[in-house]
């Protein structure tokens, strides 16, 4: 027990840095521009092949400096040249806008790369047990990707608080004009802002694409995830973002290895019940099998009881 | 320093400003009046460049119609809106910090200026500005503005809401402004402090100026104050 929590902690913290270092520019750019990008995930999906392809000629260090690079360019030119002329046309047509660029990113891969996966590997200096701990190993590819989120939070914690910059981007989380108005470029800015996190999603493909799978659905399978740690978080909340990555990650992780039964739950608190009949499928659901959907239902009931998340301040 | 000539502006399809003409003089307090809704904020935001302007917008000779907000506020063009617009998540030091136009700014505000004519905002300074009072965002607001240093500042509805005393301040704190050279249009719904204060008024109505003169001149106007001022 004390082995499964252990690693359950482990790997909740591994799964939800990888999340946050997702749902952190996805957040941002929502409460700046108001746009809900559909398109996030697929700047994660692209990091993942640059820096598979990358990897294939230059290594796997370069490939983790110069996918993000490229993804956040990409992500910059998006912005300034598709999103910016959109914007006239209001929200629903950015909505569209990104919804459409993540089938054409999804298909543009699916073109280059075909549709089977990637043989993306962890790369061979990261590719040893870091230590084991009762029978179990922890790998180093997982301390050093649990490393490289950590940083990546410390370090834009620290660019929003103690830089101009960060202190521009802030003020323009909630009055754009106002800060306009100043002298402050806020289109620079919002360009900026949307490279910026896509390049963090683009990071977080390098990583997430070894660690997880590369394949042309795996924008499909990250990206809900990412819009549930949003909205259970509180739309446009940094901090808000990081409690639900963990969390949500917290509840996979931990979904995985619990063998329970709501009978067994019930059994817990000392409630019996007749396990047959027609209600048996239903009674016999282990919770392990039910961890996929359980983000899912917390969004639900998170919208349900508080529309604005967990620090949200947002109430529409 | 400023012209407008003809200026128009629109939300959507309602025609918000409708040819209007104001000229500012360097160094001048020129309060613009007129009732709710007849288009006087518009007016600041259009000049601003948060309102798409058409018509003709001439700042120190430069056509300055079209630029955008940042550009405007960069020829040293300030603007105190109504909604104050104070960064909830900031404090009221890096609230004013913000305020310069980058780091190296030279202004003929400072920080000590500032503390010197509003200490409460001194006492304040650590406080989140989602925090502090209404009228404590209001000197903030203003005081934010002055920090970019510009040469003519437009202050929208700066009594609003606060208390007598505070609305006495509120003046000599303007009064103060154009001593330093600054060009002010203070847009107002408070007769008294705009006649007490400014050299010229202007009285909008209906998207249009419909009164240009000194306040001697109004004074003496009591047609005019009873068809676009009184309510």
């Amino acid at each position: 027990m004390v082995e499964y929590l252990i690693f359950s902690v482990l790997n909740t913290l591994v799964l939800g840095m990888l999340l946050f270092m997702l749902s952190s520019g996805l957040t941002l750019i929502f409460s700046m521009m108001g746009v809900l990008n559909f398109a996030h995930a697929s700047f994660y999906m692209l990091g993942a092949y640059f820096g598979y392809q990358i990897t294939t000629v230059a290594g796997f260090w370069s490939a983790l400096i110069i996918s993000p690079l490229l993804v956040g360019i990409l992500g910059a030119a998006v912005e300034r040249y598709g999103l910016r002329t959109v914007h006239k046309y209001g929200h629903v047509a950015e909505l569209l806008f990104t919804l459409g660029l993540f089938f054409i990113i999804e298909e543009g891969v699916n073109l280059i790369w075909g549709r089977n996966a990637m043989p993306n590997f962890i790369p061979a200096s990261l590719d040893f047990p870091l230590f084991t701990l009762f029978n179990s190993e922890f790998s180093a590819f997982r301390a050093f990707m649990l490393l490289i989120s950590v940083a990546i939070f410390i370090g834009l914690y620290l660019v929003l608080t103690r830089t101009r910059i960060g202190l521009i981007i802030q003020a323009a989380l909630t009055h754009p004009e106002g800060v306009n108005a100043l002298g402050h470029n806020v289109p620079a800015v919002f360009m900026m802002v949307f490279g910026g996190g896509s390049a963090l999603a683009g990071l977080a493909g390098v990583i997430g694409g070894i660690f997880l799978i590369t394949e042309p659905s795996m924008a499909l399978t990250l990206g809900p995830i990412v819009f549930v740690v949003i909205v259970v978080g509180g739309m446009g909340s940094l901090t808000g973002a990081f409690v639900a990555s963990l969390l949500l990650a917290g509840l996979q992780t931990f979904a995985v290895g619990l063998e329970y039964s709501l009978v067994d739950l019930l059994g817990i608190i000392g409630v019996t019940v007749n396990a047959d009949g027609i209600l048996r499928d239903i009674w016999r659901i282990q919770l392990s099998h039910i961890g996929p959907i359980l983000p899912y239902l917390f969004m639900v009931l998170m919208l349900m009881f508080r529309p604005k998340g967990l620090l949200g301040k947002r109430e529409n | 320093m400023l012209k407008v000539k003809q200026l128009n502006a629109y939300y959507g399809n309602s025609h918000i400003l409708q040819g209007v003409d104001l000229n500012i003089e360097k160094g001048e307090i020129v309060s613009l009046l007129g009732r709710n809704g007849v288009g006087r904020s518009t007016t600041c935001m259009t000049i601003m460049g948060l309102v798409p302007p058409k018509g003709s917008i001439i700042y120190n000779g430069e056509e300055i119609a079209g630029l955008k907000p940042h550009e405007i506020a960069h020829r040293g063009i300030g603007f105190v809106p109504e909604d104050r617009w104070i960064f909830p998540g900031l404090t009221v030091m890096q609230n004013l910090i913000l305020g310069q136009k980058s780091r190296k700014q030279k202004s003929r505000w400072t920080l000590d200026d500032v503390f010197t004519l509003f200490p409460r905002l001194e006492e304040r300074s650590n406080v989140h500005g989602g925090l502090i009072s209404g009228g404590e965002k209001q000197m903030l607001t203003i005081c934010r503005t002055l920090m970019g240093d510009p040469d003519f500042i437009m202050i929208d509805e700066p009594t609003e809401g606060l208390a007598p005393r505070v609305v006495e301040q509120m003046g000599q704190l303007i009064e103060t402004i154009a001593a330093r050279g600054v060009s002010v249009l203070l847009v107002e719904q408070k007769l008294s402090i705009a006649l007490k204060i400014s050299r010229r008024l202007y009285i909008m109505g209906q998207g249009r100026i419909v009164f240009s003169g000194t306040p001697d001149d109004l004074k003496h106007d009591r047609e005019i104050r009873k068809e676009w001022l009184e309510v």
